[in-house]
């Protein structure tokens, strides 16, 4: 009997940040925030609150942001930085790459309204490159956390972990699945959610719910499909990967980013050093989004439930 | 008065090495940033021998507990390696490796190979005075009453970044904060006043904000000291200082004085020789 994940009730992941963020300001006086003028809309706002002295307003000015952060980093302080994804990242992509990256600076950036579901404000805000931009620095950690409970256990681990933390959510409130309290949630590696010997999923972030719902779909067709959420994705747990792999050779990767640098890739390369798949991609087709609510651009941009199913009929037809 | 001739002959002899340092550094790699790290030699003498407040050993990365320098303009940092290692901070015969391969006298300073002496890495102008900013609040949350020192260069502060950093360090008070501009009105391109105007650079600095200071005489020990204890005095009064230090590049090597062309490029042969002729050696070679 596999298990049925249910929604616990709908939240947005940015909240999990959030609400992580308070709680380790409460226990830890290391922890320090920075924000670029969007700190309520990365709900940064409790924290700023209730711990005013470690809180820094940088306004629009993410480079100074980013490199502020570093700094604090250096003297011993534990900051995360947060904004929205696109402008953590490839606004910034210098500065993390030698003040946070190359100088070692365990700097933990926040970065919130990820792809495509940011929704009406259209494709300059819907950051779709930035899994690629961040993997691509040496020494970085980058976790694409699936709901509000695992966004919550992402920041908790992350402000621990060594090194820089690029950690990506989300704007829209979405499926709550997983228990607030993990333990199968672990940094650096794989999470299999759900087992199947006819095909498997990898997915991250929001479409790892979408995953779930298709796999609960084929399995009324008698099909039996994996799931595996892969949160983390670097440093990558080839060994979960590959082992997934070698069990069946219908593989499905899904994320809300582009189709290049991403997940995909991700999977592709683990396939071609282990075992040798034809790896289909749910993802962002090498174009720009637009405005519109989040569940009818996921539908006009290839990445619902449907085209994740579509993906498996498709495999299996080549298979 | 006597202490002043003092001070001049002291730190004149190490800042004379240094300069020699620089350009035996630059000549042996054939690759290098000869101008401007002349034109802070005697800057960077100072501040190292006898002003900063430093704790070479052990090494402490955090900074906390002394005070913290950080070169944005990295590629001067030739002149740096120098002044680092004749302060103790590493071996002086460490500067042969500078820019050869498995060297931690990286082309432009770098943590990863763990030179003491550097914190962050800078190279790609403008980021350093941000990161000042955060080791700077990172010390105002310790309760560590030292203070953070950050050399920008000329042509650096064409970097909107710069500007970014200079607005939050007034907005947040950042009061622990001194910032040297190597100002020797040269970049790669040519005259500051010709490839991007920055002037008049006292009055933006003063309308961001900043406590401003001019120090005319760069290459005067005495007046350079007196500045630095000038910003010292005024910081810590919920303003970041800045000191504006007309500097000449290349200084102490007649033809590579105020000319741009020398900003990123190592002397040949012969310009060499004519260049440690006017070097002589006053403490010893590396």
């Amino acid at each position: 009997m596999r298990p049925k994940y249910e929604n616990l009730g709908s939240k947005d992941t940015r909240s999990g940040f959030g609400a992580a963020l308070l709680e380790l300001g409460e226990k830890d006086e290391r922890i320090v925030a920075l924000a670029a003028d969007l700190a309520s809309s990365v709900k940064m706002d409790a924290f700023a609150k209730r711990f005013p002295h470690r809180f820094f307003q940088c306004g629009v000015a993410e480079a100074n942001m980013i490199g502020v952060a570093a700094g604090l980093a250096g003297s011993g302080f534990i900051p995360f930085a947060g904004t929205f994804a696109n402008f953590a990242t490839g606004r910034v992509y210098d500065q993390i790459r030698q003040s946070v990256c190359y100088s070692g600076k365990a700097v933990k950036i926040a970065a919130s309204h990820a792809g495509l579901t940011l929704g009406e404000d259209g494709a300059t805000h819907q950051m779709l490159e930035d899994i690629g931009l961040m993997r691509g620095l040496p020494g970085i950690t980058v976790i694409s956390p699936c709901d509000y409970n695992q966004t919550r256990l992402a920041t908790l681990a992350a402000a621990y972990w060594e090194g820089p933390v690029y950690l990506r959510f989300g704007r829209p409130a979405v499926p709550n699945f997983t228990p607030a309290e993990d333990p199968s949630f672990q940094i650096g590696k794989i999470q299999p959610l759900l087992e199947g010997k006819d095909g498997v999923i990898f997915a991250t972030g929001h479409l790892v719910w979408h995953a779930l719902q298709a796999a609960y779909a084929l399995e009324e067709e008698g099909l039996s499909i994996a799931v595996v959420n892969v949160h983390t994705l670097k440093p990558v747990d080839v060994e979960g990967i590959a082992h997934y792999l070698a069990q069946t050779p219908i593989v499905i990767t899904a994320e809300e980013h582009q189709m290049w640098n991403g997940l995909g890739d991700i999977v592709s390369w683990v396939a071609t050093q282990h075992y040798p798949r034809r790896v289909i991609r749910v993802a962002v087709q090498d174009t720009f989004g637009e405005s519109g609510k989040p569940d009818e651009l996921l539908e006009k941009y290839g990445l619902s439930t449907a085209h994740i199913i579509a993906a498996i009929q498709r495999a299996l037809e080549k298979a | 008065m006597a202490y002043f001739c003092r001070v001049q002959e002291e730190l004149g002899k190490i800042a004379a090495q240094v300069r020699r340092d620089v350009i035996r550094m630059v000549y042996q790699a054939q690759s290098g940033h000869p101008g401007g790290a002349l034109g802070m030699a005697d800057i960077l003498t100072a501040l190292y021998f006898a002003y900063l407040r430093l704790q070479p050993h052990p090494w402490n990365p955090t900074g906390l507990g002394e005070d913290v320098f950080i070169l944005s303009n990295g590629h001067i940092c030739a002149a740096w390696y120098s002044v680092l290692a004749r302060r103790g901070y590493f071996p002086v015969s460490e500067l042969a490796t500078f820019r050869r391969i498995n060297s931690r006298l990286q082309g432009h300073p770098a943590t990863k190979e763990g030179l003491p002496g550097v914190r962050v890495a800078t190279g790609s102008l403008g980021q350093g005075l941000s990161v000042a900013i955060g080791y700077a609040l990172g010390k105002r949350l310790a309760h560590d009453p030292h203070e953070v020192y950050v050399v920008l260069g000329d042509g650096e502060i064409n970097e909107g970044q710069i500007w970014e950093a200079a607005l939050f360090a007034a907005h947040h008070g950042v009061d622990n904060l001194i910032a040297i501009i190597d100002r020797n009105y040269k970049q790669i391109d040519g005259d500051t006043r010709t490839v991007l105007n920055t002037d008049p650079l006292e009055a933006k600095w003063q309308a961001f904000g900043w406590e401003v200071l001019s120090l005319h005489q760069a290459h005067h020990f005495p007046s350079i000291l007196q500045t630095l204890s000038e910003a010292r005095q005024k910081a810590h009064h919920q303003r970041p200082v800045i000191i504006i230090a007309y500097t000449t590049m290349g200084k102490g090597v007649d033809f590579m004085e105020n000319d741009h062309n020398w900003h990123g490029k190592p002397p040949n042969k012969e310009q060499f020789e004519k260049a440690i002729q006017q070097l002589p050696q006053t403490l010893e070679d590396f």
